[in-house]
């Protein structure tokens, strides 16, 4: 044994400066990636630790967290009309984005000629899906709330989160139509059908997995924005459950607005708060992926 | 239709099919139409920021001096870019963009320090070393971390990073931070800008040929040099992309920025100094509802339109060094 282990050490001698340095970077590279994993941790950690807090230290009653409507005092406030804000939100930015994106998808991939403007206009998608949230918030505050003298009504906020998503829901639809192949669609025009037959009964139906996935996604990132909310006015605090055409508060902005309080009450309600809108994220994740995983058509290529 | 009983099937099917053909131009046409509205948009963005923008700087907004509205510029772009104090809305305005600017630059340099790095490790660690096992636990984390929204951030530097993390540090250097820090809010937008460049980068450098890594291993290379020597320079462009990316989104990072670094706006190197970001004045302007047609409104959108034009040259750097570094290995 110890004349193999000798042996080896000769051997290795040459070697042995690059193993080390092979190991070093190895480990350097293992703990950056437990980096973000710790911060994730921790991150829901914190969360978790200050809910606790909230109710067992300030003695927030999660019932009547609930169902109450903010307040400008914290034994007061609650989360309801945020909640009932952010549903509304859900709704008609799902209602506004979604048709919209899948039809610009469906025009690029399946009828625009391959030519400058097509990709001219791909570009200025990408352009769009790196627009900063807050610009979007500006374009609808100076078009809708100021220019069209609307106010900051709820239906404003969705519009600005719809532009928002948009080019993400348009991505991921894009996606989900190219991964049909194209032999199905040769296969209905060959039966006779119309570019458009040959969608709505083929493409769209083998798509739809995709396009549902990506949207549900698009949605989760939409009812965690904040910044365009607040541009078009969303801080206010409202007492009774907004309406579409109602000034509102949303999960998110209610958050803010609590985090940013100096009172010890508040900020540990906004962990409340933030487990709530942690929650819904989630389980709209989790939909999306079980949708993906459930329906997706394998045309086995 | 045909009415006629005794028309002949084709006859019919030509019919049918010429409504089905119409139906098909008609659903062009809409999904055209669509598609019309992400142009509108971006149209839209550079009219309303310019429009309001020119109210800013000339009292007129764009579309009333075209109209014929007389010229005159109340602020200058001399005092707008090299002034050193933005307080548009004091008693005694002071329209310098710089210490905002400033706040924005430090911010994102300070998170492209901890997002690079440690991004580009990750991507390493998992294109290159981890196991299938380790691959599947590592990807999902990362993509819960990029789905958590930026406020939640925000909360995580004011709850958990400033009082545990940067205040003991702090303690060792000899800076005292308070409740907000340009520290901390480069740590957070650093923290959720890992999983960007993580993705993207492990996206380039899994689409090296595996024949690229062999031939090195054949002349003798070790894991490390075949890493380092081999698949970083392969992948550059998508890795550089990844940064652009990080970058251009830290810029326009605002609510985890407006929580954690605060709303002073001050030229300092000092991380424990509060300062202001564009976006934190923005957020600062907006809450304060102020009335159409003041400053304080107006410089909302000449803010807003300094931020959309750094993000855009970034975005449009992206696109250039796509054009440039494509490399295609299929």
């Amino acid at each position: 044994m110890s004349t193999k282990d000798q042996l080896g050490d000769i051997i290795d001698e040459g070697v042995s400066y690059e193993e080390v340095r092979g190991k070093l970077f190895l480990s350097l590279c293992i703990a950056a990636s437990f980096f973000g994993i710790a911060m994730l941790v921790l991150l829901l950690w914190d969360v978790i630790a200050t809910t606790h807090q909230a109710v067992f230290e300030f003695n927030v009653d999660p019932v009547h967290f609930l169902t109450q409507t903010s307040s400008r005092t914290a034994e007061n406030a609650g989360f309801y009309s945020a909640i009932i804000g952010s549903l509304w939100l859900m709704v008609l930015v799902s209602v506004m984005a979604f048709f919209v994106g899948v039809g610009t998808a469906v025009y690029l991939e399946e009828y625009a000629p391959d030519n400058r403007w097509t990709r001219l206009f791909e570009a200025n998608l990408a352009n769009l899906a790196g627009v900063p949230s807050v610009v979007y918030g500006l374009l609808v505050l100076g078009v809708i709330v100021n220019g069209a003298g609307m106010g900051p009504i709820l239906l404003a906020g969705a519009l600005a989160l719809a532009l928002l998503i948009m080019p993400i829901i348009i991505v991921s639809s894009i996606e989900a139509l190219r991964a049909v192949p194209d032999g199905v669609r040769q296969g209905s025009a060959a039966a006779g059908a119309t570019r458009w037959q040959t969608i709505r009964n083929v493409v769209l139906p083998a798509a739809m997995p995709g396009i549902i996935t990506g949207t549900i996604l698009a949605l989760a990132r939409a009812i965690g924005e904040t910044a365009p909310l607040i541009m078009v006015g969303a801080l206010f605090i409202t007492t009774r459950t907004p309406g579409p055409l109602d000034r509102f508060g949303a999960m998110p902005t209610e958050i803010y607005t609590w985090a940013a309080q100096p009172e010890r009450q508040f900020i540990a309600m906004a962990g409340f708060g933030i487990l709530i809108l942690l929650g819904v994220l989630f389980t709209m994740q989790g939909i999306a992926v079980y949708i993906r995983r459930r329906y997706e058509v394998d045309f086995g290529e | 239709m045909s009415t006629g009983t005794g028309a002949d099937e084709a006859g019919i099917t030509r019919d049918v099919s010429k409504e089905d053909q119409k139906r098909n131009r008609r659903v062009k046409r809409v999904s055209l139409g669509c598609a019309g509205i992400t142009v509108a948009t971006t149209v839209a963005i550079f009219l309303v920021l310019f429009d309001n923008a020119s109210g800013y700087f000339f009292e007129y907004r764009l579309h009333e001096m075209v109209l014929g509205a007389s010229v005159e510029q109340i602020i200058t772009f001399a005092e707008f870019f090299t002034g050193t104090r933005w307080a548009p809305d004091h008693a005694t305005p002071a329209h310098g963009v710089l210490p905002v600017v400033w706040g924005t630059l430090t911010v994102t340099v300070g998170a492209a320090f901890i997002s690079i790095p440690i991004g580009t490790a990750t991507a390493l660690y998992v294109s290159e070393y981890a196991g299938d096992g380790m691959r599947r636990k590592l990807k999902p984390s990362l993509e819960v971390l990029a789905g958590i929204p930026t406020i939640v951030y925000g909360y995580f530097a004011i709850s958990m990073v400033t009082p545990f993390i940067l205040a003991p540090i702090g303690e060792l250097v000899g800076l005292s931070f308070g409740r907000r820090s340009m520290a901390a809010g480069a740590f957070v937008v650093g923290v959720m800008t890992i999983p960007m460049v993580a993705s993207i980068s492990e996206d380039a450098m899994n689409s090296v040929p595996d024949d690229l890594r062999n031939g090195a291993y054949a002349l003798g290379a070790t894991k490390f040099d075949v890493s380092t020597k081999v698949v970083l320079p392969a992948a550059v462009s998508g890795i550089f992309a990844s940064y652009i990316l990080a970058v251009s989104r830290a810029i326009g990072e605002t609510m985890a920025v407006a929580l954690a670094a605060g709303f002073n706006a001050n030229i300092t190197l000092n991380p424990a100094d509060e300062i202001m970001t564009m976006t934190a004045y923005m957020v600062q302007m907006a809450r304060g509802e102020s009335a159409v047609g003041t400053v304080e409104y107006q410089s909302l959108f000449a803010v807003g339109l300094v931020l959309f034009l750094m993000t855009l040259a970034m975005n449009l750097l992206n696109d250039l060094l796509k054009q440039r570094f494509r490399e295609e290995y299929q």
